[in-house]
């Protein structure tokens, strides 16, 4: 079945919504990256448990939900129902 | 502390548990629940995550293990931080479909077949049965505890005591709050509103554990990082494979978990709830490791080598002689453990009842869809099921002797449910994905699962012969279970993990591929793959014969009378009848089918509609019948939109050429009026004088010059006659050319000795640039001088000059000549100069010399036939005509 | 009487048979000379053509017709076109002929129009 047509370009602030999205969709991807990044400063695969690393992954951690703590109210508010999945 | 005063804290923290779940069960009742159905108790009720295992066994872990618990939290953070992705099309799917369980999910998604229900079911219960085993026996540890640290006086009791008695006491609360009623979304309020407050409990519990440890025992954050850099922890290494994997294996537990399913998918009031859930369900998980390390670090310092790290968290604070503290832990771990077991029993016990007992009964009794009050029957099945579900729990605490550390027990759990997830991400992904693959994914994944991970676990000997372990199965040495194919090096928990999830997911997709859905899968694939699109897509039931009364009666045994009479009188309304009795249309057999699957799973409402409805549903000759249609009336309103543009088109042309037709006519109309015009005058003048020289009686000179009038007027008239036949010739390219080579110096030479005639009274002087007329054209020299002969006797005619001159000046360029015939008289006004070619354009009658203004257009259409044109030049000082004419004229025609 | 035509031939031959008719015959080829003509002279009719340069008979017809002093001034129209009779009568003419016409014709019609409005040739 044919996809109803779309407008090619939108207005401002649909615009804002749609990369806010974008930005959501790609924020577990940047945190699996954060997360799994400590294994490559440890070239013979061991590390050492310092607080340092204990201080890097609270500091990820809380990075990843601050910035989802951001997109949440926008994201929200287009509900999703009619428009998107693009 | 005494052991008598723990177990009353325990009954009084349940007995305030039974009091706030009664209430909130009334508020909702009364439909006030208000504040109560908050994000904030969303994201509380989710953290049934964080099950004793993490109360308890994460400081263990990270005792033994370092920074690896960390994965454990890791995973749900990413899937929750990425909830736009996955988890926000989970809860729309389960929310339009009434969806009661993961396995009905799975079911429903592939086409309400009840063999993946079972499937499923019997993964969630196999995986979860050591889970909840893991939490009685984490409760009888923690009672341990305390009666080792009693005074010798009391008699502690049996552990197997203990955990008949908490198994007992949590089916006896699930039973009385999970299964009060069968409400049609299969929402328990008391019970959310319940492990919210557990949720509180335990974080609360932790944090004073932890601060205690941080600031009451370690000297402040500097010096707790001091000691954790001094620790033996330092010796851990981390493995990649394992780190990734765990993380992987987290994120899927977090969303094929029965109990996390219930609470994040079933229980889910407001699609909104899961934005704020989505940093605040982290946030609370990170809050819920922060102390982590620290209890670990002080713990392995402070207490004796040898004690249970898993029990830091309590024997911590009891060897420092804070009591109160020790007990607040106690509580937090008593509620960590109970909300996991209340929540998991409840999921369970809906798949079980939904997918196994009640199929089973309606195969059994036949006419029990109609005739049993199937209310108290799925009511009843649950409270078993719960039961069944604890006893199964108990029944393995005490075959496995609670000898297992906690973390291992958990990743095997974690790993049997995450075999659901490649049917679950095709499922809502893919609209390829079958029913078929789905069976062959979960059944391999099962056999891999138990071969790999939960079998072994028992030890060597204990499940699986010792033999097997070090030969393979049938002494097939790449069959054994923790080296597949020769895998040896891999660590025991990454090798199934990779095993099973990728021989599952290959299953899963080779038999997707190789298979052919049905067409209830292909309807509710494309439903769910597509639930942002809106419409559900088309309708399931084809028109069947169902008595309305018979399915009157089935729904109410499910929904109830009073429900089951309000459904059925408003879909009676909105069919516009009165009563209780709808005609059962497709959209009522599809909106009855959805109501009851809120009760009891898709797959069973729709086998008990199909039981009354005699016929089965669409087939798929019907489905491809309503996609052909939909396709029809698109590809038709496509045509229609098509027809409409061309209609446009077809108008704007039509407009234009009755614009043009309009002006040829008035064209034509002018014309013929001139004509008559032009004719006339001369025949006026012809007549008069002829009769006037009939009458006689004239003096000679006068007769003389009479008929030099009327010989005058009848040139003037043959003339005309000779330039409408010209005109008529050439306008309809019917002229024949006499094509030859000529000279363009001797045509001109022609043209001005021709023109002389008129008005030779006037002297003109010509200036002309000889060399430059030495051309040799090749085209028909008469016409191109009868146009010469135009424009040169134009000029004489109306060049108002005192010392009329005339400039001819030829040019050649590109393969065609341009002559230019200039005067110096007023030239013409510019908004004349337009209408000189027109026929009969005339345009001061001062000069008139007797032609009847056909000579511009002559010359027009002679340029036209020779392949060339006039036109006038503005801006010359004076009247200015170029003539453009090819060098070389090819003849178009024979 | 007025005589406005512009082509000389037939104002030639119109002016011929109407002096020999005994009328005193004043010409003019086109409308600003012929309304100046008609302030002067007061004739006693107008044998107008249609097409002429400058102003069109119709136009000086009207010009005619508003001008108090020759409202009611008989006037003749020629014309060589067939369809102009409807306008030509809607502007006021009394008479109308269509080139070519005979000349005991015009010279009836003359002597017509004349009569009717009680007057005798000067």
């Amino acid at each position: 079945m044919r996809r109803p047509r779309r407008p090619l370009f939108l207005a401002r602030a649909p615009y804002r919504r749609r990369r806010l999205r974008d930005a959501a969709r790609l924020l577990p991807v940047l945190g699996a990256f954060l997360l799994i990044l400590p294994l490559l400063w440890t070239p013979d695969s061991h590390m050492s448990l310092s607080s340092g690393d204990v201080v890097y992954f609270f500091g990820v951690w809380l990075f990843l939900i601050g910035l989802a703590a951001a997109f949440a109210p926008g994201l929200r508010g287009g509900d999703g129902t009619d428009e998107e999945e693009d | 502390m005494p052991f008598n005063l723990l177990v009353l804290a325990c009954f009084l923290y349940v007995a305030c548990l039974f009091a706030v779940a009664f209430l909130v069960e009334g508020r909702a009742a009364r439909g006030r629940l208000g504040w109560l159905r908050s994000p904030l108790v969303y994201t509380l009720s989710l953290s049934i995550y964080c099950t004793a295992w993490t109360f308890y066994g994460a400081v263990g872990y990270a005792a033994r293990s370092g920074l690896e618990f960390l994965t454990i939290y890791f995973g749900p953070t990413l899937v929750f931080v990425g909830w736009w992705w996955l988890l926000r099309k989970l809860v729309r799917i389960g929310r339009q479909h009434h969806v009661t369980s993961i396995a009905d999910l799975i079911s429903s998604r592939y086409g309400k077949s009840n063999t993946l229900g079972v499937i499923v079911t019997v993964l969630a219960v196999v995986a979860a049965t050591p889970y909840i085993a893991l939490q009685l026996q984490s409760v009888v540890l923690s009672f341990g505890v305390f009666a080792s640290a009693a005074p010798e006086g009391s008699n502690p009791p049996e552990p197997g005591l203990i955990a008949i008695w908490v198994a007992v006491g949590l089916a006896l609360f699930t039973v009385l709050f999970g299964t009060r009623n069968l409400d049609a979304r299969e929402q328990h309020h008391g019970i959310v509103i319940a492990i919210a407050v557990e949720a509180v409990v335990k974080l609360v519990a932790l944090l004073a554990v932890g601060s205690f440890v941080v600031w009451g025992i370690a000297g402040g954050v500097a010096d707790v990082i001091a000691r954790i850099d001094a620790a033996d922890l330092a010796a851990w290494q981390v493995q990649p494979g394992r780190w990734t994997g765990l993380i992987f294996l987290s994120a899927a537990a977090v969303i094929c978990l029965p109990r996390m399913f219930q609470v994040m998918v079933v229980e889910n009031q407001d699609e909104g709830h899961l934005a704020r859930a989505s940093w605040a369900f982290p946030l609370y998980l990170m809050a819920m490791s922060l102390f982590i390390v620290p209890i670990a670090v002080v713990g392995l310092e402070r207490l004796p080598v040898g004690s249970n790290p898993d029990m830091f968290v309590l024997t911590l604070p009891l060897a420092e002689g804070q009591g109160a503290l020790a007990m607040l832990a106690f509580l937090g771990g008593f509620s960590s453990a109970t909300s996991m077991v209340i929540v998991e029993s409840i999921a369970l016990a809906t798949m079980i009842s939904n997918h196994v007992m009640i199929p089973l009964w309606l195969r059994l009794r036949p006419g029990a869809a109609a005739a049993d009050d199937l209310r108290q029957v799925v009511l009843m099945a649950r409270r078993l099921a719960i039961g069944a579900v604890l006893a199964l729990g108990y029944g393995y605490y005490q075959v496995s002797g609670g000898s297992a550390a906690l973390a291992a027990i958990g990743l095997i759990a974690f790993l049997g449910v995450a075999q659901v997830l490649p049917a679950l991400i095709g499922g809502i992904f893919w609209r390829g994905a079958t029913r078929t693959g789905a069976i062959m994914g979960l059944m391999t994944g099962l056999v891999v699962w138990a071969y790999t991970s939960f079998l072994p676990s028992f030890g060597p000997g204990a499940a699986l012969p010792e033999a097997v372990f070090t030969q393979g199965l049938f002494g097939l040495s790449w069959l054994r279970p923790q080296a597949l194919f020769g895998t040896e090096a891999m660590d025991p928990m990454i090798h199934a993990l990779f095993w099973s999830m990728a021989l599952n997911g290959m299953a899963f997709c080779l038999g997707s591929l190789l298979t052919f859905p049905g067409p209830v899968e292909r309807l509710q694939g494309a439903a769910f793959v597509n639930v942002f699109e809106g419409s559900i897509g088309p309708q399931r039931w084809a028109r069947g014969q169902a008595e309305p009364e018979a399915l009157l009666g089935m729904a109410q045994r499910i929904l109830g009378e009073d429900e089951a009479l309000a459904l059925f009188q408003a879909a009676a309304r909105a069919e516009g009848k009165e009563g209780f009795l709808p005609d059962p249309t497709p959209a009522f057999l599809d909106s009855l089918e959805a109501r009851l699957s809120g009760s009891v799973g898709a797959a069973t409402a729709h086998a008990m509609i199909s039981q009354l409805v005699g016929r089965a549903t669409v087939t798929v000759e019907d489905l491809m019948a309503v996609a052909s249609e939909s396709a029809q009336i698109l590809e038709y309103s496509a045509r229609l939109e098509a027809r409409e543009a061309e209609l446009t088109r077809t108008a704007g042309a039509l407009r234009e050429a009755n614009e043009k037709l309009t002006q040829l006519s008035l064209q034509k109309d002018a014309f013929l009026s001139q004509i008559s015009h032009e004719l006339r005058t001369p025949m006026t003048s012809i007549r008069a004088f002829s009769e006037i020289l009939t009458e006689g009686d004239l003096p000679p000179d006068t007769v003389a010059r009479y008929g030099q009038i009327i010989h005058d007027e009848a040139k003037r008239l043959t003339r005309l006659l000779d330039d409408l036949l010209d005109l008529s010739v050439l306008e309809n390219g019917a002229v024949q050319l006499t094509v030859g080579l000529g000279s363009l110096q001797g045509m001109i030479d022609t043209a001005l000795t021709a023109a002389r005639q008129t008005r030779p009274d006037r002297e003109f002087q010509v200036i002309r640039d000889l060399p430059s007329e030495t051309i040799y054209l090749k085209t028909d020299a008469d016409r191109l001088t009868q146009v010469f002969i135009n424009l040169i006797s134009n000029a004489r005619k109306y060049c108002d000059a005192a010392r009329p001159e005339l400039r001819i000046a030829v040019r050649q360029r590109a393969g065609r000549v341009t002559v230019d015939f200039i005067d110096n008289g007023k030239g013409i006004p510019k908004d004349s100069q337009a209408l000189i070619f027109e026929k009969f354009a005339r345009l001061s009658d001062a000069n008139r010399a007797g032609g009847a203004g056909l000579g511009l257009a002559i010359c027009r259409e002679i340029m036209a036939n020779l392949g060339g044109s006039v036109a006038y030049l503005p801006g010359q000082g004076g009247a200015a005509f170029r003539v453009t004419v090819p060098l070389r004229l090819e003849t178009l025609a024979a | 009487m007025l005589l406005i035509e512009d082509e000389p031939n037939i104002a030639e031959a119109i002016r011929f048979l109407l002096t020999r008719d005994g009328h005193r015959v004043s010409h003019a080829i086109e409308g600003v000379a012929a309304l100046a003509v008609l302030r002067d002279d007061c004739p006693d009719l107008v044998i107008l053509d249609h097409m002429l340069p400058g102003m069109s008979g119709l136009e000086i017809l009207t010009a005619i017709r508003a001008d108090g002093t020759t409202r009611n001034l008989p006037v003749m129209m020629l014309t060589a076109r067939g369809r102009d009779r409807e306008m030509a009568e809607r502007a006021g003419a009394d008479r109308f002929m269509t080139k070519p016409f005979s000349n005991a014709e015009i010279l009836a019609e003359v002597r017509a129009m004349l009569g009717q409005s009680g007057q005798t040739a000067g």
